[in-house]
């Protein structure tokens, strides 16, 4: 049987999660909620976590010299490197574990953290060398959407008609025209790799995925919703409630894919439109005031849609079929 | 030990990818890029037929190589890499994070031109834009010093009053690519030299868990610089114990700079790697013309030997300084750094500038006379930057 929220509870009620209290995260921030899943799973199942850290909020927040959040070992070194600094971490252990300097039975769970910008982005090509070379590392990327660290500005994972102070909704322009990369189908096809996408409305789920990821025996990577109440202008007690809807709405989908093997891990049962999730946060008021909003958000509602059935296809023809 | 030396006929290449042969690091990550490349190929030989235990990452550019090497070097592994010009340009960023992390690792860095236009030969445009990121940069005049460079190197970096990374730069194709005899110390005798790496505060050590890299703002960042200050100052006074530990054990002297028949010379040339053997043989046909000519060859350009350079260049006639770079819109950077050396000595010399080889232009015996008769004839001004083997 899989842990439980109240098994956790009670585990950690006196065992240290790993990253404290004091960080300066906004309250409501998805973040710290997701360090704070993946590094409970990973200490419950006796790893020893080793973090890694991309430039971003999550980094700045909680390592403001000469305070730290991290109860850890952790290494933040720039923007676009977490993967490469953590291939040079996990290779280590593998030299110093055949020199015999480290006990063969410690098990250490090497995790770099990273948010949109430094993964769908600038940290693109660092990310892609990490999993083509194979290090036993599990990249997690909080997405919330946009630049949020230095204010809000697109990246990579804004959605169409989101504003951002570097493609704003204008006069003329209707914000980010573009959809969404696909980053777990980019990571996917590097196909020896457990790829999935997890939401903080879904613990059960997002325990299962870190679990399958940490035990992997290859590189994995998690993709986890996490708002931004700042910037997607939504009241900070409305994290999980917004993460529910990204799920609900077919825009977050929740899945995984084993070399190669899709497996669809939540199918509600009935959707809601998307224009719920958008009508639910500020950053798509704008938009949603335009005369052309409608185009836009039945765009995103086909895109969604076609992307839920080909999700569905994947999983029926890659049965039992992994590419490696 | 016994000291038991092998001469062979090696590249620059070959010499360095030996001396990480026989440091054998617990990990190397290295992109390929000429003149860089063989030293890579060397070394992945050498993994490959099992000659090393090192685990090598083949990554996708020189970015992830200095990030990787920065990750595993704080986790408590001995990490090498090795670069060229665009290749270290590219790492530019995580350079200066691995000398404030104050991580020990050692970089030969074959010297090549920087783009653009894209160009593959010598000049010292690359280790120039890195003056100033807090490693430690050695010279080599030949292939033997390279090899040297490289096994000195790692017991400086690692020194705990140091704790700070090294560049070994030697000239692209000249050295990596050019046959010279090198002699090759036993494997043991260098793994006895550069010892057991104490890694501190390593990434590894869950019991004693570490914040590497925190957001050091106005409050402290400032005292973390001074602190990085003091350990390139601590290199002048570590570096003579190591130099003289490892003449020792092998038999071959290093310092901060070699002087070449400076003892009654009046004129200097003052220069960096491989250009000095040239500059020698011209001296000594020069002497034998009866000129009081000598050279200076700098073998640590970081941090700079001042003292050095003031005391052996006090009330010489003249010193010339050859830069194979440039600083547009300022002096070139070796002869900024003689001159402003001199400045407080109480008999400057007549100064100039030559500037000479960028993008691998050949330096001829002649090119060298020519600046030792401007010298000798006191046609030097201060304030001209000069060109050797150019068209105008």
């Amino acid at each position: 049987m899989p842990v439980n929220i109240k098994q956790l509870a009670q585990e950690f009620d006196k065992k240290e999660i790993g990253i404290t209290q004091g960080h300066r995260l906004c309250p409501g921030c998805g973040a710290p909620i997701t360090v704070k899943f993946v590094m409970m799973i990973a200490r419950h199942l006796g790893y020893e976590p080793v973090v890694g850290l991309a430039t971003g909020c999550l980094e700045v927040s909680t390592s403001i010299y000469p305070y730290t959040a991290w109860s850890v070992p952790y290494i933040h070194n720039a923007f676009e490197n977490v993967a490469a600094t953590m291939s040079g971490v996990e290779t280590a252990y593998k030299a110093l574990k055949n020199k015999g300097k480290i006990p063969e039975d410690k098990k250490y769970a090497f995790i770099a953290f990273g948010g949109d910008g430094g993964t769908y982005d600038i940290g693109l090509q660092s990310l892609s060398g990490m999993l083509e070379r194979g290090h036993k590392v599990l990249y997690v990327l909080y997405d919330n959407e946009g630049y949020m660290n230095t204010g809000n500005q697109r990246s990579g994972s804004t959605p169409p008609g989101s504003d951002t102070t570097t493609a704003p909704v204008g006069k003329k322009l209707p914000g980010k025209v573009q959809l969404k990369k696909n980053i777990v189908e980019i990571v996917a096809a590097h196909e020896n790799v457990y790829a999935a996408t997890a939401s903080l409305s879904e613990p059960m789920d997002f325990f299962a995925k870190v679990e399958k990821a940490l035990n992997f025996d290859g590189p994995s990577f998690l993709a986890v919703f996490s708002p931004c109440v700042r910037f997607w202008r939504v009241n900070d007690d409305k994290t999980v409630e917004i993460s529910k809807l990204a799920v609900e709405t077919k825009y977050w989908p929740l899945y995984e894919v084993e070399r190669g093997v899709y497996r669809v891990t939540r199918k509600p049962k009935q959707f809601k439109p998307v224009e719920e999730f958008l009508k639910a946060q500020g950053r798509f008021r704008k938009l949603l005031s335009r005369p052309d909003a409608k185009e836009i958000v039945d765009e995103l509602q086909e895109y969604v849609d076609r992307r839920w059935e080909r999700l569905l296809t994947l999983e029926e023809v890659t049965k039992d079929k992994p590419i490696r | 030990m016994e000291r038991v030396v092998e001469r062979v006929a090696v590249t620059g290449a070959e010499a360095v990818a030996n001396a990480m042969r026989q440091i054998e690091p617990d990990v190397v990550a290295a992109y390929p890029i000429t003149p860089q490349t063989p030293i890579v190929e060397y070394f992945a030989r050498f993994v490959a037929d099992g000659v090393v235990r090192t685990e090598m990452i083949p990554v996708e550019s020189e970015h992830s190589a200095m990030s990787a090497v920065v990750g595993a070097a704080a986790a408590g592994a001995r990490a090498m890499t090795a670069t060229s010009a665009n290749g270290l340009a590219l790492m530019h960023e995580i350079v200066y994070i691995a000398a404030s992390y104050r991580l020990p690792i050692v970089m030969p860095v074959v010297n090549r031109a920087l783009s653009g236009p894209i160009n593959i030969h010598c000049d010292h445009s690359d280790a120039m834009a890195e003056r100033d990121s807090g490693w430690i940069q050695l010279f080599a005049e030949t292939n033997q010093e390279a090899y040297d460079f490289t096994i000195l190197a790692v017991r400086l970096a690692e020194h705990e009053d140091v704790r700070l990374p090294v560049m070994v730069n030697l000239d692209g194709f000249i050295l990596s690519h050019g046959v010279e005899p090198v002699e090759f110390y036993p494997d043991e005798l260098v793994k006895k030299f550069v010892g057991e790496l104490k890694p501190m505060y390593p990434l590894l050590d869950t019991e004693h868990p570490v914040t590497w890299g925190p957001l050091d703002l106005y409050d402290y960042y400032f005292e973390h610089k001074r602190q990085q200050i003091e350990a390139m100052e601590n290199v002048k006074k570590v570096f003579p114990e190591i130099a003289k530990e490892f003449e020792e054990t092998f038999g071959r002297k290093y310092w901060f700079v070699e002087p070449y028949r400076m003892e009654d010379a009046e004129h200097v040339m003052v220069a960096l790697g491989s250009t000095n053997s040239t500059i020698k043989y011209v001296v000594d046909e020069l002497r034998e013309e009866g000129y009081k000519v000598g050279s200076l060859k700098i073998w640590m350009f970081r941090p700079f030997p001042k003292e050095q350079l003031q005391e052996l260049l006090n009330g010489r006639k003249s010193v010339v300084v050859l830069d194979r770079a440039v600083s547009f819109g300022a002096e070139a950077p070796l002869y900024e750094a003689v001159k402003s050396a001199l400045y407080e000595v109480a008999a400057r010399p007549m100064l100039g500038s030559y500037v000479y080889g960028l993008g691998g232009r050949d330096i001829k015996p002649e090119h060298i006379r020519k600046v030792f008769e401007d010298a000798i004839n006191g046609n030097l001004i201060a304030d001209e930057q000069r060109y050797l083997g150019l068209r105008e």
